[in-house]
């Protein structure tokens, strides 16, 4: 149905030119899915917007057919690719509620589309706008179709953004990570839907995704792009468990699955054996009670409903839970970022949690709890360097200036494999892994008792979070720090932590040794949360 | 709705502390001047004795906080004193002249926008093309010239070399017989009255004041519908729109352009607030008997009535404004007013 042959993209930038897309060709079979995987920069995105021609400014096809239906879209006119698009390719993007226009009703979105493609005529679009809303499975179709993008939420938007794709019933859907910030069981469920959706239409499908194991469980073949190439094409189970192409092999080996240590996520080459980290049974952190209360609109909100639990000297505890479960309140009231409603917090057996948060500044504790934040990005100072980064805790906690200081930045830098010369560079001078690098060492740089991870590694790619969970299992071992680890990703959390604990809506619903929980698990949600996460097909031991 | 009326009617009670405080401030101010109002209005000749007979006689022999509560009930009853300078009330002054004021930054503003807002969109669309380029020269250039000059230069060109316009003097050339008095506005009042001959006689009085003042305020409108114009184009909500085949026309229009009012509407509050205040220039270039000539002319002889009714009267339409601006946000923008 899609064929494109041999296709190149090239970027106009100030640097001068950048390929893309240097030479690709693959097909798309009727109500077949293909799944693209690769990681950032890889320009499988950058594919699907020059086959649309959506191309950004500065973006150009430089050779190569794009064919669908006999149709050659690449010589198209663009009034026949705006009747092409919506109608018979359609698709859908990562954010939705960035992809949706944020101060028109969703109903109406679904409607201009509609429109435009004589589907509906001004009388019957309501009516048919809702339709499309309850053929994407929203409940109460009729009142979300006065909603505001604003007002619901991110698996919602989603939905909505897959109702305008298919509103028109196209025949191709392009899906351009369509799961990326959404929650683990909303993934499943959007998932679930579109796959399901594109079975009873008999409609083919593209999958743009980073995630080798969410392409092989939904789609059909696979190919894997890197630098702008197809460096390998085929069945997902055949991938997984004989890659051919070595970037193919980094990449299922990079993948958190089952039965996989931590060191497995890594080349073979660099596969040290793991070290050991000693767990003693003094309590370091001892929770009691921790409620959190949260004035809203309508009523208070209780976003944490009296937790206790402990973290013992050198242990590394997992905390486990969906948007709104109340995990990342937790972490921040543990971190002295916001003020418990009640509840202790014993730190070394003393109460921190009675000196507010804005003079915590000055307690003695600061500089046993820090934190990586979760956007590596934005977590730093656009305007400092590397170095400034890293020598700010020193120089505001430990006072120390000078040469002293910056002695003590690039042993840091060293510590986590940060090379030198990148110390002087600004954040947008470093790539996300580096970045990452930066966020640690500057955690790290007062040497913490607790170290606590705000999904240090979610918007990484997958090579790169094996680096960086690696990384931290160094660092620990080191430095005997103890980890609370916040993430939504079981699979990490299982890498990584002693002991797990699982919130739902404030409370802790389940908690144990990590296997044990992950294994057995005794409460119905944390089921649903392991299955609901992407199993790859296991391959063979290398 | 009715979350947005009742953020509407909030914003309205927020605007009465306000107001109060001006009430005060003012007060408080124009008592602060310098100069004794008593003697000026004595005139050169008089003695201590009638300078004291005078000052009894406006009341401001009185302790301060006397004078204030006077004032204060004067204000409830609609009177703002008499103008030591014109012998009118300040309140007949100030229905005279800020018509005029009004109407000529009104006009000016409409046809800044006309010309930038559609500029800027160009821009925002072909950026690095001619077009851009075009529209960076003319904002410099308008904004980088002071209204004095634009004036004179528009009055050089316009009425001496090309005699297109009618001589600058004021709103209305003396043929024309002012129009019946309902807004104030004469455009409105001559358009009501259906004397088209004056209707045009004012606009062509308006125009080169309109440009002069327009020319100024095209900059900011221009380059901040220009930006926002860019950032709502590179949003995400665009690719998805296009990505589903919408034209290019409601892609820009009711996707891009809607977004982008949000701050061209804060810019263009910001641009009539200063514009209210800068345009004493122009009226004086023009001889426009506007606000701003009649309060500089007031402050200069301690007219402390005067004074305080332009405080006042300037005040309580800035709080005007900004209501406008925050009804206009909330009617563009659905999350404004509900969080």
């Amino acid at each position: 149905m899609l064929s494109i042959k041999d296709l190149s993209v090239a970027f106009k930038t100030r640097k001068g030119e950048v390929n893309a897309v240097r030479g690709i060709s693959l097909n798309v079979g009727k109500g077949e899915t293909l799944g693209i995987v690769g990681e950032s920069g890889s320009g499988k995105s950058v594919t699907s917007y020059a086959l649309m021609r959506i191309l950004d400014a500065g973006g150009e096809i430089r050779t190569g057919d794009v064919t669908y239906d006999g149709i050659d879209l690449r010589a198209a006119s663009e009034k026949d690719m705006r009747d092409i698009r919506g109608r018979e390719i359609s698709m859908i993007f990562q954010n939705p509620r960035a992809a949706l226009n944020p101060i028109r009703r969703v109903g109406h979105q679904v409607e201009d589309v509609l429109i435009r493609h004589a589907q509906a005529t001004r009388q019957d679009a309501k009516a048919k706008a809702i339709a499309a809303l309850e053929a994407v499975k929203i409940n109460d179709a009729a009142a979300r179709y006065e909603a505001y993008p604003f007002e619901l939420s991110g698996g919602m938007c989603q939905r909505i953004v897959i109702a305008i794709a298919l509103a028109c019933k196209p025949r191709l859907l392009i899906a351009d990570e369509p799961t990326t910030g959404l929650d683990i069981t909303t993934q499943k469920a959007v998932m679930d839907l579109v796959g399901e959706l594109a079975q009873e239409r008999g409609m083919g499908m593209i999958l743009i995704t980073h995630d080798l194991g969410l392409a092989s469980q939904y789609c059909d073949r696979i190919v894997v792009m890197k630098d702008g190439l197809i460096v390998e094409e085929g069945q997902p189970d055949k991938l997984f468990i004989d890659p051919q192409h070595p970037y193919t092999r980094k990449l299922v080996d990079a993948t958190p699955r089952l039965g996989a240590s931590i060191r497995n996520l890594l080349p073979p080459e660099a596969r040290s054996p793991e070290p050991a980290h000693t767990v003693h049974t003094r309590p370091l952190l001892e929770v009691r009670d921790l409620v959190k209360i949260y004035p809203g609109k309508a009523g208070p909100v209780q976003a944490v409903k009296g937790i206790s639990f402990d973290i013992k000297s050198g242990q590394s505890l997992g905390l486990v839970g969906e948007s709104g479960s109340g995990k990342s309140t937790t972490s921040e009231m543990v971190v002295r970022l916001q003020d418990p409603t009640s509840g202790n917090i014993l730190f070394d057996g003393h109460d921190i949690a009675s000196t507010p948060s804005g003079r915590f500044m000055r307690h003695a504790a600061r500089r046993d709890i820090q934190m990586v934040f979760q956007d590596a990005t934005d977590s730093l100072n656009p305007r400092g360097t590397a170095a400034s980064a890293i020598a700010e805790p020193l120089a505001r906690i430990d006072r120390i200036r000078g040469a002293k200081l910056e002695a003590r930045v690039s042993e840091l830098a060293d510590l986590v494999g940060l090379p030198q010369p990148l110390l002087s560079r600004f954040p947008h001078q470093l790539s996300g892994g580096q970045k990452a690098r930066v966020g640690i060492a500057r955690a790290i740089a007062l040497e913490p008792k607790l170290l606590i991870l705000d999904e240090p590694t979610a918007a990484l790619d997958v090579s790169i979070q094996a680096l960086v969970l690696n990384l931290l299992v160094d660092l620990r071992a080191q430095m005997g720090m103890s980890y609370l680890f916040v993430s939504h990703d079981l699979n990490v959390v299982r890498l990584l932590c002693d002991e797990v604990l699982v919130m739902k809506r404030g409370e802790i619903v389940d908690r144990g040794p990590t296997a044990t929980v992950m294994d057995n698990p005794s409460h119905p949600y944390t089921r649903a949360l392991i299955q609901a996460a992407p199993q790859p097909p296991e391959p063979v031991a290398a | 709705m009715s979350a947005r009326l009742k953020m509407i009617l909030g914003r309205v009670a927020q605007a009465i502390p306000v107001v109060m405080g001006v009430v005060v401030i003012s007060f408080l101010l124009t008592r602060a001047m310098p100069g004794d109002p008593a003697a000026y209005f004595a005139g050169p000749a008089a003695d201590e004795a009638s300078i004291a007979e005078i000052r009894e006689a406006l009341g401001l022999d009185k302790p301060l906080f006397q004078q204030f509560f006077l004032y204060v009930g004067d204000l409830v009853r609609g009177d703002l004193g008499t103008s030591l300078t014109t012998g009118q009330t300040v309140m007949s002054d100030l229905a005279a002249r800020l018509p005029a004021s009004l109407e000529l930054t009104l006009v000016a503003l409409l046809l800044s926008c006309a010309i930038a807002i559609p500029l800027g969109v160009l821009a925002a669309t072909r950026p690095g093309t001619w077009v851009d380029h075009m529209c960076r020269i003319l904002v410099t250039a308008g904004v980088s010239m002071p209204t004095f000059f634009t004036g004179i230069v528009l009055i050089y060109v316009f009425y001496y070399l090309a005699g297109l316009a009618p001589s600058p003097l004021g709103r209305l050339d003396f043929i024309y017989l002012s129009p019946p008095h309902v807004t104030g506005f004469y455009l409105i009042d001559a358009a009501l009255a259906g004397d088209w001959e004056t209707w045009f006689g004012a606009f062509k009085q308006l125009i080169l004041p309109a440009m002069t003042l327009a020319l100024f305020t095209l900059a900011p409108i221009a380059r901040m519908t220009r930006a926002a114009m860019l950032s709502a184009l590179s949003s995400d909500f665009i690719r998805t729109a296009r990505a589903a085949g919408l034209g290019s026309r409601k892609v820009l229009y009711g996707y891009a352009f809607r977004n982008a009012l949000l701050p061209v509407v804060t810019t263009l509050g910001m641009v009539f607030s200063f514009t209210l205040g800068a345009n004493v220039l122009v009226e004086k270039v023009f001889a426009w008997p506007g606000i701003g000539s009649y309060a500089v002319e007031a402050l200069v002889v301690s007219d402390y009535a005067a004074v305080q009714g332009f405080v006042l009267a300037m005040a309580l339409l800035f709080v005007a404004l900004n209501l406008v601006i925050d009804i206009a946000y909330a009617l563009i923008d659905p999350r404004i007013g509900l969080n």
